[in-house]
């Protein structure tokens, strides 16, 4: 078995009693980057260790290669969005979770591509250039954490950290055959990821197992002084937890969410495995979620309105990239800005411009966030009556590159089972659960209530000891 | 054709926390450019605010003294503009809920002044021209210094009630400690709106609002201009323009920065990087509690339980450390109307001829009282007091020390004051027969010539008493 075959936590386990050398991972590594960059270009910035020299006592992950999506700053090495308006930014700070992973032993190869500023579906609005998914080049890997998803995928890293605003953590790790968390909103700090939609963000791991995510978020949730929106609730010890023991507890399907729109083949892929889960001891039911009509434009509209705001810095004064042969200050202010951001962040800036404005904020804004308060209602609901919800986390498997630019609107139909879950502030989780006809691999996901995240990666730790489908590694893997 | 002005004021308070709104860096006034500054109050990316209870706590105390409701549940929204002073690009103020509203000062004459609302919010950084490389520079030391703007009902009539309302305001603020209110260094900043309508009228004029006042003076006289300009316009058959005007000191007049047709649309919504504030009925009711009197409530007592005139108390609560300082020189011990006497006059002076506040004065309660104790005993005159005093001001000097290294101590001793009393009446027989002849002059002039050789050190009533048993003798 090659060692990027292993999960994150068996290479750690290598490293501590010495059969696999640090020097010998992260090589492992290297050589994976530079073999797959040209194919999949998951990477924005490789910048590994020359001599990696982690504590391997200092957690139970220490010393296994990784990376951060590059909308996660990091001291001393460049973080630009994907964008070409950050071009040359390179923060003075860690954010809270490059801190904490750090002092955990992490080791990190570098930044990962993404869509621009985290907006889009398939990381195909990078300035970089796209990323391409590693089971069919042909093929976007979801975004917006594409490059995290691909990388994972691709073994060129055991775990990567992303981040998830309407999806952008479950959809690129379904689309990429790979396991991808989101967490209860503010259990991980947001410090220092470069806010997209500040109410919704949350970062959180791609991996190849569950319990691979179970043990990264026990380094990087816990409160944080440093972010207002950081819960005081417990951290850690969901790793030690994962029984997969499903016994008693009940899994609701809502019916919204296995209509019209999905593809037949995820459909039955997701339904296979909610039989898997009854097979662990789970009670298995549908039931009615009619909100979930509403959770796509709700979701465009908040987080379209807090990106015009968040990205309103990004003006050319103070750090980036700023346009040449401006007048004055509103000529530097419009080129810096209309040439520096992609068509799609300019999409959403002016979408979200526009629902802020003097006579529309009543009719979008404020309506929006009633919206939201219902979904968020009717999620409650819910959980009164089940433990878990199992969804689809897309209507169909990885779109042809170019596919979904042409039709922004059908892109954003896409994020209909992932955005309730940022709307709604819950933890929820995407696993590898079949493949499409074209091989294409089928994610289902697991939502999981308020905190309920130990909840979430148990049920996916069940399914994960009675499958094989996040073994599975893409075709050209062992070519090295 | 009588007018009426109508004002309602926009006063943005510098608030005295040590440090910034949304993180840790200092407030200290001045400092090299962009020294006070961190990733988060320069809106590096990624960096997100983290309220300061402190300013919670110091808006809440501003509320609670201008007899505001206090919000139970309150919100930051952010303000959306693009200027190179603002470095996230938007403000992180309150429109929605603001955290005190429907308040009310009493501005003296029976006069009372609605507040609409007080809510928190931070201050924007500095623009600096640099004439000689023709450059903006920006300095980002003031970003993040915590504000209250505090915003009033169109309720004046006059730029006397204006003012009357600003030194109240600037008292509280000062009594409670949560500004130096220093219009100078612009830690008080006041915009003015301003209307004019045919006096008796119930509806409003259209009103202008005035920026760049840096002083009362300024205030006083903008007021003035801008009221006889709108008047001048109407009475011409013009309209008044909703708009912004500047003050300009130099030229004494205001000129339009923007109309209401090019105002902004700052986008506010709530800002989603802070929580919502829920405030308990137990924190607000401790705050409360625990208010400072103010100078209102001084002065009332300073008369009632001391029997100060109105004068005194308006005087001694001019300022708080004056007031604190009079108030402990007096639990000292020392006689109320005294103690007021030298508050007003020597420590006063003092301070105006070293040009100090009384904040700042080295000057303790114990030094002034042991002054006036020694009067009141009869072991220092007055007089010589009064020079002690100036001389131990500077450094809170001993008084008992100094007054015996200068052999100051006055001369109580009767024997000895009556032997230099019978040495002065051998000496002016004239007076003596003149006094005995009913001129009462000569006594003033033997009590002087009995002082003089006593090198002004005796007790005056000793002297008194002790001339008049040997002359009625």
């Amino acid at each position: 078995m090659q060692l990027y075959e292993l999960t994150a936590l068996e290479l750690a386990q290598k490293l501590r009693s010495g059969e696999v050398k640090q020097q010998e991972a992260v090589d492992a590594a290297l050589s994976r980057i530079h073999a797959a960059q040209p194919d999949n270009n998951a990477f924005v910035t490789v910048d590994g260790p020359a001599f990696p020299a982690a504590d391997l006592s200092a957690s139970p992950l220490a010393g296994v290669p990784m990376a951060y999506k590059d909308n996660i700053c990091t001291k001393g090495v460049a973080t630009t969005c994907a964008s070409k308006i950050l071009e040359g930014f390179t923060p003075c700070y860690d954010a809270t979770v490059v801190e904490r992973l750090s002092a955990a032993g992490a080791v990190s190869m570098g930044k990962l591509n993404m869509d621009e500023f985290a907006m889009g579906s398939t990381s195909e609005t990078s300035h970089a250039g796209p990323v391409k998914n590693p089971w069919d080049l042909t093929r976007a890997p979801g975004g917006s954490s594409g490059g995290a998803a691909a990388a994972v995928a691709a073994g060129e890293v055991w775990y990567a950290i992303g981040s998830d605003t309407g999806g952008s953590i479950r959809q690129p790790a379904a689309y990429c055959g790979v396991t991808g968390m989101k967490p209860t909103y503010g259990t991980v700090s947001r410090y220092g990821l470069i806010a997209y939609a500040s109410s919704l963000d949350q970062m959180g791991p791609i991996a190849r197992s569950a319990a691979d995510c179970a043990a990264v978020l026990d380094l990087i949730q816990g409160r944080d002084p440093r972010d207002g929106t950081s819960l005081d609730a417990p951290a850690g010890g969901l790793l030690p937890s994962l029984t997969g023991d499903l016994k008693g507890k009940k899994i609701g399907l809502p019916v919204d969410c296995f209509g019209e729109g999905l593809d037949g083949e995820v459909r039955a892929a997701v339904l296979a495995a909610a039989e898997v889960l009854k097979a662990r001891g789970a009670e298995v039911e549908e039931f009615a979620l009619p909100v979930m009509q509403y959770v796509v434009p709700t979701y465009y509209i908040i987080a379209a309105a807090e990106a015009s705001s968040n990205l309103s810095r990004f003006d050319g004064v103070k750090y980036g990239w700023r346009a040449e042969g401006y007048e004055d200050l509103t000529d530097l202010y419009c080129k810096t800005r209309t040439q520096g951001f992609g068509a799609e962040v300019k999409r959403r800036i002016l979408l979200g411009t526009f629902v802020l404005s003097s006579g529309y904020y009543d009719a979008y804004y404020k309506k929006a966030l009633q919206v939201k308060a219902l979904i968020k209602k009717a999620f409650d609901h819910a959980f009164e009556r089940y433990d878990l919800l199992l969804t689809p986390v897309a209507p169909t498997t990885a779109p042809k590159l170019g596919e979904s630019l042409s039709d922004p609107l059908k892109m954003y139909l896409s994020d209909i089972y992932t955005v309730s879950v940022n709307l709604a502030g819950l933890p929820a989780l995407s696993m590898p659960c079949g493949f499409d006809g074209k091989g294409m691999p089928i994610g289902a996901q697991l939502i999981g209530p308020p905190l309920g995240d130990g909840m979430v990666l148990n049920g996916a730790h069940a399914f994960q000891l009675e499958t094989d489908w996040h073994k599975k590694s893409p075709k050209g893997g062992d070519a090295q | 054709m009588t007018w009426e002005t109508v004002i309602g004021l926009e006063t943005h308070v510098e608030l005295a926390t040590k440090t910034k709104i949304f993180c840790s860096c200092t407030t200290q006034f001045g400092g090299a450019p962009n020294t006070h500054c961190c990733p988060v109050c320069t809106g590096m990316p990624g960096t997100l605010p983290v309220l300061n209870e402190k300013v919670l706590e110091f808006a809440v105390k501003a509320g609670l003294a201008l007899n505001c409701e206090i919000s139970r549940f309150s919100r930051f929204d952010r303000k959306n503009y693009f200027y190179p002073d603002l470095p996230k690009a938007y403000q992180i103020s309150q429109l929605y809920l603001p955290i005190c509203h429907d308040g009310a000062v009493d501005i003296g004459g029976g006069k009372t002044v609605r507040i609409h609302e007080l809510h928190m919010e931070e201050d924007a950084g500095k623009l600096v021209h640099d004439p000689w490389l023709d450059q903006t520079r920006a300095d980002y030391n003031r970003c993040g210094v915590p504000l209250i703007e505090i915003v009033t009902e169109p309720d004046f009539r006059s730029a006397d009630e204006v003012i009357a309302y600003l030194e109240k305001l600037r008292s509280t603020l000062q009594y409670l400690g949560v500004s130096d209110c220093k219009m100078q260094e612009g830690s008080l900043r006041c915009d003015v709106n301003l209307s004019v309508r045919p006096a008796g009228s119930e509806e409003f004029g259209t009103r202008t609002e005035m920026k760049n006042l840096n002083s009362f003076k300024a205030i006083s006289r903008a007021i003035a201009y801008e009221a006889r300009r709108q008047i001048e316009r109407i009475e011409e058959g013009k309209r008044v323009v909703q708009e912004t005007r500047r003050w300009d000191e130099n030229k004494d007049a205001t000129y339009a920065m923007r109309s209401k047709e090019n105002a902004q649309d700052y986008r506010y919504f709530p800002e989603p990087d802070i929580p919502p504030l829920e405030l308990s009925e137990e924190y607000i009711e401790g705050l409360r509690a625990a208010q400072p009197e103010l100078a209102e409530a001084k002065r009332e007592r300073y008369q009632a339980d001391w029997g100060l005139p109105a004068y005194d108390a308006e005087k001694l609560t001019s300022q708080k450390a004056l007031a604190d300082f009079f108030e402990q020189v007096v639990a000292l011990g020392a006689d109320p109307k005294q103690a007021s006497n030298w508050v007003m006059g020597q420590v006063m002076g003092q301070l105006s001829a070293h040009g100090l506040e009384a904040k700042d004065m080295k000057l303790t309660p114990p030094t002034l009282a042991r002054l006036i104790a020694l009067v009141q005993e009869g072991k220092l005159n007055r007089n010589t007091a009064v020079k002690v005093f100036e001389a131990v001001f500077a450094e809170d000097g001993d008084v008992d020390a100094y007054v015996k290294e200068h052999g100051l101590a006055q001369v109580s001793d009767a024997g000895l004051v009556a032997s230099v009393v019978e040495q002065v009446l051998a000496e002016n027989q004239k007076s003596v027969a003149d006094f005995k002849a009913g001129k009462e002059k000569a006594f003033g002039f033997l009590v002087g010539q009995v002082m003089r050789q006593l090198k002004g050190q005796a007790a005056p009533a000793v002297v008194n008493q002790l001339l008049r048993e040997k002359l009625s003798q």
